[in-house]
């Protein structure tokens, strides 16, 4: 497939003009595209913000539900129907805060799933705020005195929680990112992809200049399987590496541990309700 | 020689005892062998919040007829110790008899003392003085011993065999026991079985809830414990391999309720069941199954709040949460069954509804009728049609387009060639955000228009007693059974019931059927008579008198007789007048 395949013309954008999540959205149209992921195949599950529009600009399913729920909303898709292709999307608002425990609780699942988070380190769609991952001293119209707390390290969380795939890249990197993208895509287990993002509008301080200068990409000697290792990665910063630090192929799968997909992987839509069973059942409760 | 203390037909025995220290076995193995003797059963349970100590009690009502509500009198009190002997005594009448190990109890002079301890010891196991109690109710009952032996065989199957045959042992030295009593004429129970009983279903409130689910079709539960809304999860998650459902123990009620969300967009069946505050938390979105349009079954067990409340005691306190939470405007179900019949039957209906609407369906019940236990001939397991309310989409599907009746056809994702849209924002026919406002008068009418065919499908309430009785009594929920039985000891020519299975939206016919009576008369287990206040709403009429009770216990067939009467006499026009009137 071509990337313009999920093109939606003449769609009406909410972003502003250079905002990062146009670079987003092209590296992930390209990484389908490779990958000849059928629109038909695909659901976007999408929180609140202006991250989780994305899916509004491009051919596939969307639900684009509640800020923060994203990854609940994914995770009950892929448990209900094996066979799509689910990626939960938003941005560090919605994943890290509001969805924070939601994000923990899924690396500890490990649905099959992507898990795009558009990092810009602000709210954008609430207008500047401080977000999680606002690096100290960052001054909003409400952190006026600048940001005190340390910033949440999504990367370190998710591999202390030991999660199947770890990664973080820059929107201004095409070519990177969608090998990242195709990478975390066909991942078979949960896959975090942190997205550096510059917000044109509401963080003059970690602008596209400022990422671009700040991270680099792993190197060909950093081993992804080595948790340690990916750990001490992901705890460094300024400079950021980028790349794919932690990948963890022996979690086990998250559907096969589901009763119905036991020996049998098709969606719940197209099985019946199990009245023979359960009428056994209620046998069984006329006896002892 | 004292005289004989005799019960018959329809005897309440409480058991009290302290947690964890086999009060439950007992009660399992009790009702398990009466039912199987051919008994009718209703046991209801009262607990505290505590896995071990505090002091918990259940009434076992055995009876040669269907029963299906709590009594508040003692026949038998069997204190399994001093604590529960004195917690209970007060609720004693002087007719009740003690049975007890005088050993274990003090100051009980009237007792009957039956030495459990010595019996167990005797069958070569201390522990087993349960196990006698439980042989000497069946020998006061008088039906066979085996069916108790074959429920200790497999409520003890993981145990040593030594302990086994100490118990079957104890089982009989009890039924010797209780034999005895009867024989010395001490004590009777006048008791007839009805052999059809022994073949009887065995159930309680959660597991009519949990099996009408999987007949509705649920192949999905993503919860949070919360009680007593746990049973329900805990009965799915025994027969999820067997029955093919997707069980998840979500980390809270957020997630829960955005899984069964996601599952249901995706073509599952999906059901949350969960309390007051799990379903607080579930409240946004309940919001977003409006707005989406995405089907949603919630199974709501009440337990007294606000807050934590008193977490294992009962009330119908969240009728009006139910009704109103959640922002925005949008259409919802809220059914409320009155019996474990109809806990299968509209929780197997819910899945039905929600389906068909779109909309969400809350399932309201309560501690009391989810932990009751009792005996049904059957339950309706005919199929229901769980298909043909999503459509395999074309190309140009859109998944809110404009329908006459507010129901667009529902697409999932994976079926067919069309793009399955969703979304919390307001949205255009495609489900993609819009801020056009034209629109968005269009898109809350198109949703709220599904309110007239639910109207039209709503559950008819149920009428007990004559159409034109002069008072009547309505009830919702888990209290139907036991006014129904009040209404049957009364006996009243002019006095009828009315429940709502379904308590919104209303049904049609309700207008007419509450401005009948010159008496209307609404019993719920709350403090603010919330359903007499949404019928007074929606009708009009006012109800005369509400019987509210908010203790945390369930209403007693007596204190609603009691109260019933007292105000039927005050409503009871004086002889002459009456004579005008009758000629
Ligand atoms: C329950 C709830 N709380 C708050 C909001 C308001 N809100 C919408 S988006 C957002 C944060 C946006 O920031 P981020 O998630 O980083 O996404 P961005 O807009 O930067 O892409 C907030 C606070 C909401 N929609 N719902």
């Amino acid at each position: 497939m071509n990337a313009t395949d999920y093109d939606r013309p003449g769609v009406d954008m909410a972003w502003c003009p250079g905002c990062g999540n146009f670079a987003i959205l092209k590296i992930l149209k390209q990484a389908l595209a490779e990958l000849d992921i059928p629109p038909q195949r695909l659901v976007v599950a999408s929180g609140i913000g202006q991250a989780p529009k994305t899916p509004h600009y491009f051919q596939t399913h969307l639900f684009n539900g509640l800020h923060g729920r994203a990854l609940p909303v994914a995770t009950g898709i892929k448990a209900a129907n094996p066979e799509l292709l689910v990626i939960a999307q938003g941005g560090d608002g919605d994943m890290y805060g509001e969805g924070g425990n939601h994000f923990l609780h899924t690396v500890r699942r490990n649905p099959d799933l992507t898990h795009l988070v558009h990092n810009n380190m602000v709210y954008g769609l609430t207008k500047g705020q401080a977000s999680p991952t606002s690096l100290p001293g960052f001054v909003t119209p409400l952190q006026t005195e600048g940001v005190f707390q340390e910033p949440f390290n999504p990367l370190a969380a998710a591999i202390a929680l030991n999660a199947s795939f770890v990664a973080r890249t820059f929107a201004g990197a095409f070519e990177e990112s969608v090998a990242i993208f195709k990478q975390a895509l066909t991942h078979p287990g949960y896959a975090l992809v942190d997205i550096f993002q510059p917000c044109v509008t509401f963080n003059r301080v970690n602008t596209f200049q400022w990422f671009k200068e700040h991270s680099y990409f792993l190197g060909d000697n950093h081993n992804a399987e080595d948790r340690a290792q990916a750990f001490q990665r992901a705890i460094e910063s300024d400079p950021w590496p980028l790349g794919i630090f932690y990948r963890n192929p022996a979690r086990a799968d998250y559907i096969g541990h589901l009763a119905p997909f036991d020996g049998d992987r098709r969606p719940l839509h197209s099985r019946r309700p199990n009245l023979e069973a359960l009428a056994r059942v209620l046998q069984g409760k006329r006896a002892l | 020689m004292p005289p004989i203390r005799e019960f018959s037909e329809d005897i309440a025995l409480v058991i009290g005892g302290e947690a964890g220290r086999g009060i439950q076995t007992v009660e399992q193995l009790l009702t398990i062998a009466l039912k199987l003797s051919g008994y009718h059963i209703f046991a209801t349970k009262e607990y505290m919040s505590r896995i071990r100590g505090g002091s918990n009690s259940t009434q076992i009502r055995i009876a040669s007829r269907p029963v299906s509500a709590g009594l508040g009198r003692i026949d038998l009190l069997l204190p399994l110790d001093q604590k529960a002997l004195e917690r209970l005594r007060p609720g004693l009448r002087p007719e009740s008899v003690i049975l007890g190990d005088a050993e274990v109890l003090s100051g009980a002079e009237d007792l009957i003392h039956i030495p459990f301890g010595q019996l167990a010891e005797q069958a070569g196991e201390r522990r087993a003085a349960n196990t006698v109690a439980v042989g000497v109710l069946l020998g006061l009952v008088g039906q066979g011993l085996e069916p108790l032996l074959a429920a200790l065989e497999q409520q003890f199957a993981d145990l040593d065999r030594s302990v086994i045959d100490a118990n079957l042992k104890a089982a009989r030295s009890g039924f010797e026991a209780g034999r005895n009593l009867v024989g010395e004429g001490r004590l009777a129970l006048c008791l007839q079985p009805t052999a059809a009983v022994a073949n009887d279903l065995f159930l309680t409130g959660s597991e009519a809830v949990a099996y009408g689910a999987i007949a509705g079709g649920c192949n999905f539960v993503s919860s949070y414990p919360m009680s007593p809304a746990t049973g329900a999860l805990l009965v799915l998650a025994r027969h999820a391999r067997e029955c093919g459902i997707v069980v998840e123990q979500a980390e809270d009620e957020i997630a829960a309720s955005n899984m069964a969300l996601g599952a249901w967009y995706a073509g599952a069946r999906a059901l949350v069941t969960t309390s007051g505050g799990g379903f607080d938390l579930m409240t946004e979105s309940l919001s977003l199954a409006g707005m989406t349009e995405t089907p949603l079954v919630i199974h709501l067990g009440q337990r007294p709040g606000p807050a934590t409340g008193l977490p294992t005691r009962t009330e119908q306190g969240d009728l009006e949460m139910a009704l109103y939470s959640g922002h925005g405007e949008y259409p919802r179900i809220l059914l409320a069954p009155g019996s474990h019949e109809q806990a299968f039957a509209l929780s197997r209906q819910a899945f039905d509804l929600a389906d068909r609407f779109q909309v969400p369906v809350i399932v309201l019940t309560d501690q009391y009728l989810l932990d009751a236990l009792t005996n049904l001939p059957a339950l309706d397991l005919e199929p229901l049609p769980v298909t043909g309310y999503t459509i395999e989409t074309g190309a140009d599907y859109r998944r809110y387009a404009i329908a006459e009746d507010g129901i667009s056809p529902r697409g999932i994702p994976g079926r067919g060639q069309g793009l399955v849209c969703v979304d919390s924002d307001e949205h255009d026919e495609d489900g993609h955000i819009s801020e056009d406002l034209a629109l968005r008068i269009r898109m809350v009418d198109k949703r709220l228009r599904k309110l007239v065919a639910m109207t039209e499908a709503a559950l008819p309430p149920e009428l007990d007693g004559h159409p034109h009785a002069d008072t009547l009594v309505v009830t919702w929920g888990s209290t139907c059974q036991i006014v129904r039985e009040a209404l049957r000891r009364l006996h009243e020519h002019d006095l009828a019931m009315l429940h709502f299975p379904q308590i919104y939206p209303l049904p049609k016919q309700t207008g007419d059927l509450l401005a009948r009576p010159r008496h209307l008369i609404v019993v719920e287990n709350n403090a603010t008579g919330q359903f007499a206040g949404l019928l007074q709403r929606h009708t009009g009429r006012r109800a005369d008198h509400r019987i509210l009770k908010y203790d945390g216990l369930p209403f007693t067939v007596e204190e609603l007789t009691k109260t019933l009467r007292g105000l039927l006499d005050r409503y009871r026009p004086d002889p002459m007048e009456c004579c005008d009137e009758c000629d």
